[in-house]
């Protein structure tokens, strides 16, 4: 264990605070909360052997942490004892492979996206998914993302970069670069749009996947090779944004606090990461970001994700969503939505990943949205796969309140110079 | 960023400052490192329960003479009139929990262990428990629910002083086993939230309850739907029916946490919690900002105004080293309350008063903190609820109603004398 880690479990008083939030064992008697699991498990553990198995089912949404009162690190107890449980039970074995594969979305993505027809269609088969169910036990309806067909990275290269005074660099992660590429093109144009140049560096995954699997050597080498590609812009304090909140909050926290990762490409790295819309409003603070949006009559669910919670930042979305005319924003106060990463993938898993998002779900239904919005991309696809309504980035929105999406480059050009010339 | 006000705490007292701030529309921010004592203790309003060993009958009345045999309590710096007012605030404000009660009497409410607990204002759902009239009592033990011993409430509150003639008895049911549910009381009380489980009890209790009896269960009877569950269960059962409170953690509480949240949001304002929060800076003898130590980064946040509403020991609003100091952990105020040098701070027995349990910060009449002179230590610094120094919450039956009286007051205070609010134009 961590040594910040371990000093934190002696402050546990047992108040049971965690125990009354913990969405998953609201809905599963397997997992019987994060008390139990962790400050209480612990205590056994001493001998290196995992006394309690239970901790297989906590999904590392990290809730616990964040409302002990106390300053427990719970969750990240519980990621140390399960990776620890995994270990003792050896790498062979159906879920042992299964949990591999789901941890390497990079892998995943550069075998799926040259041919991503065939490899969509096969997510979509019902054969296919009831052998995979079967065989490598990802369950048959799991929300599965749809390939790209295109990098976003592959976009990045050919993208003109803008002469600027002002300069940022994207973290974008694997979702947006295999699956959701135009996510990290709205996000590109919104900074370009607020006057920064955007550095878009070769990156691969932060190796969150394959923390929360248990492979923590692995994770390591991820997270290692990642923040030696960002630490040289960081080492010249060159802001780094992150629109996957969990990716974010991994470079931020969790690689040093759960992998025990001390390096120095890793700590300047953290420290100048931030999570896009709180760049965005630390900018508006400053009085640096550009207001001139235009009318967005929409009603929106906005779901913040668990793992931006753990960011420690609040909701900066919704005081950007404030600076939008006619958007209304329903902030929803629902724990989590079930898919905690790859968690709600694992056939074992699913339905009570499922149960667990249903209270979002059905909230998000009944509001009966055009979208809803969720800065976190696996969230994204659960919210979608469980309440039939699209999910978008807050990014999105503001681009489309920007006014980037409709008119053509030279039109938006002049719209935004005669907004600036307004503005003086 | 920058609010109005920045409330430092997320327990009663807190929320009630924010809120009451934010009706009048202040920019507010709560920031709390986690959940407070809303979630481990029961909702009811204890503003003065005990004075010495003997128990209170109404605060009101008792509130003067106590003062003034307590001068360095919380009380001494808000009025009886400011209490009232405070309850009646809350009643009106979460009327979620169908609160009950005024200052000039005390309820007497049975409690797991069946000791009667004096309380001046509790949720319409325990009101029944009143024992101060006497009458017949019967208990409710859930086979499953842990903490929870029906046969042991009744003996003990057979054996209790109680200024009326009480008869008590239990019933213990085994609902079906559920293997989705904990055995815990927000487990039960989310089976409770549940129509078909609520059918059962009402099934399993046919028959058995004799006329005139009133039935108390386990705090237990739901979460979500609370009011509705207990209103069908008193309905369908025709007797009278309350709620006991129980052990932590407390699913009466959560309600009333998340009631005040639900209302905070509405009013726009912000709760953050999962931060430990920092001093920031101070310019001119204020509080300029505090910084909240995120993820990555401290953060500061600024403000008009600060109200400290961390807690005392148990919530880590004030920590005791290992050489008997004490330290206020956000700002490292003075701390006033402790016994003098060489006196000790504790007692041998657990369950006595021990002299370090009043520690805590003292304030002035505007509830900002002291030095030992008496000086303000920061002109926009307010401290509520359990952080202040020369109370015993747990003797003096007081607990919340400090936390609600003082958070009621400090926003009077900002309001009252803060700068004016700063005009946040979103679309600038």
């Amino acid at each position: 264990m961590t040594e910040a880690v371990r000093d934190s479990l002696d402050r546990c008083v047992k108040c049971t605070i965690c125990e009354s939030f913990r969405p998953f064992s609201k809905v599963t008697p397997l997992f019987p909360g994060p008390k139990y699991v962790g400050p209480q498990a612990e205590r056994y553990r001493d001998a290196g052997m995992s006394a309690d198995h239970s901790v297989d089912y906590c999904s590392g949404c990290g809730i616990c942490t964040q409302v002990c009162p106390q300053g427990v690190k719970i969750a990240e107890i519980n990621s140390q004892a399960r990776a620890a449980m995994w270990e003792e039970q050896g790498q062979i074995g159906q879920v042992q492979l299964r949990n591999q594969l789901i941890a390497r979305p990079s892998v995943i993505g550069k075998l799926g996206t040259p041919v991503a027809p065939l490899a969509n269609w096969a997510l979509g088969n019902r054969t296919l998914r009831g052998l995979a169910h079967n065989l490598i036990g990802i369950h048959r309806d799991a929300a599965m993302p749809k390939f790209a067909g295109r990098t976003f990275q592959r976009w990045a290269r050919r993208h003109a970069r803008r002469a600027a005074d002002k300069t940022v660099v994207y973290f974008h992660g694997c979702g947006t670069n295999y699956y959701e590429p135009a996510a990290g093109e709205m996000l590109v144009a919104v900074l370009e749009h607020n006057g920064f140049n955007v550095i878009i560096p070769p990156q691969d995954c932060c190796g969150l996947p394959l923390q929360s699997n248990g492979r923590f050597p692995a994770a390591r080498g991820y997270v290692r090779r990642l923040v030696a590609n960002l630490a040289p812009y960081a080492r010249e304090g060159i802001p780094i944004v992150a629109n996957s909140t969990s990716c974010g909050l991994m470079l931020k926290r969790e690689a040093h606090e759960i992998l025990g990762i001390e390096d120095e490409d890793l700590q300047v790295v953290s420290k100048q990461l931030f999570d896009v819309c709180e760049f965005l409003l630390f900018l508006h603070e400053k009085g640096e970001l550009r207001t001139d949006f235009q009318p967005l009559p929409l009603e929106v669910p906005y779901h913040a994700p668990c793992q931006q919670r753990g960011h420690g930042i609040g909701k900066p979305a919704l005081d950007l969503f404030a600076l939008v005319p006619e958007l209304r924003v329903i902030e929803l106060n629902i724990d989590c939505c079930g898919i905690a990463g790859t968690y709600g993938l694992k056939k074992e898993k699913y339905d009570i990943s499922m149960a667990v998002g249903e209270p979002l779900f059905r909230q998000i239904r009944e509001a009966k949205p055009e979208v809803a919005a969720c800065g976190s991309e696996t969230c994204r696809w659960q919210i979608e796969h469980g309440s039939g309504i699209h999910a978008v980035h807050p990014i999105e929105l503001l681009y489309r309140a920007y006014g980037l999406d409709s008119p053509s480059p030279a039109l938006r050009e002049r719209v935004g110079e005669r907004v600036e010339k307004e503005r003086l | 960023m920058t609010y109005d006000v920045i409330v430092v705490g997320a327990g009663l007292a807190g929320l009630t400052a924010a809120l009451r701030l934010s009706e009048q529309d202040r920019r507010v921010l709560v920031i709390a490192k986690g959940n407070g004592a809303t979630h481990l203790a029961p909702p009811v309003i204890d503003v003065l329960g005990y004075a010495g060993d003997k128990r209170i009958e109404s605060p009101q009345k008792a509130l003067s003479g106590f003062v003034v045999s307590h001068p360095g309590h919380p009380y001494a710096n808000v009025s009886a009139d400011v209490i009232a007012e405070s309850l009646d605030w809350l009643s009106r404000r979460v009327p979620e929990l169908g609160y009950q009660g005024r200052l000039d009497e005390n309820w007497l409410l049975p409690t797991a262990v069946g000791v009667p607990k004096p309380s001046a204002l509790v949720p319409e759902s325990m009101v029944a428990g009143d024992l101060r009239r006497g009458g017949r009592f019967v208990f409710i033990g859930l086979r499953g629910l842990k903490d929870f011993h029906a046969s042991y409430l009744a003996d003990n509150l057979a054996r209790a002083q109680l200024p009326a003639r009480v008869s008590t008895r239990f019933i213990e049911l085994e609902p079906p086993h559920d293997r989705n549910a904990d055995p815990g009381s927000v487990g039960f009380a989310r089976r409770f939230d549940e129509p078909r489980f609520r059918d059962w009890i009402v099934q399993a209790l046919a028959g058995q309850l004799e006329p005139n009896e009133k039935v108390g269960f386990p705090a237990v009877l739901g979460i979500e739907k609370a009011g509705e569950v207990w209103r069908d269960l008193e309905r369908r059962l025709e007797h009278p029916a309350f709620e006991v409170p129980l052990l932590p953690p407390s699913a009466p509480g959560i309600r009333l946490y998340d009631a005040l949240a639900r209302a905070l949001r509405q009013a726009g304002a912000r709760i953050l919690i999962g931060d430990r929060v920092a001093a920031g800076g101070s310019e001119g003898g204020r509080v300029a900002e505090i910084n909240a130590l995120t993820a990555a980064r401290p953060v500061a946040y600024r403000a008009n105004s600060f109200v400290l509403a961390t807690g005392g020991f148990a919530s880590g609003g004030l920590e005791l080293d290992s050489r008997g100091s004490v330290r206020e952990t956000v700002f490292g105020l003075p701390v006033a309350g402790m016994p003098d040098a060489g006196e000790p701070m504790f007692s041998p027995r657990y369950f006595d008063t021990h002299a370090v349990s009043r520690a805590g910060v003292a304030v002035d009449a505007r509830l900002r903190p002291v030095d030992e002179k008496g000086k303000v230590v920061f002109e926009n610094l307010h401290a509520a609820g359990a952080i202040l120094s020369g109370a015993v919450p747990w003797r003096e039956h007081s607990g919340n109603g400090i936390s609600l009286a003082t958070g009621y007051a400090v926003a009077a205070a900002i309001l009252e004398h803060a700068a004016p609010r700063i005009r946040v134009d979103a679309r600038d």
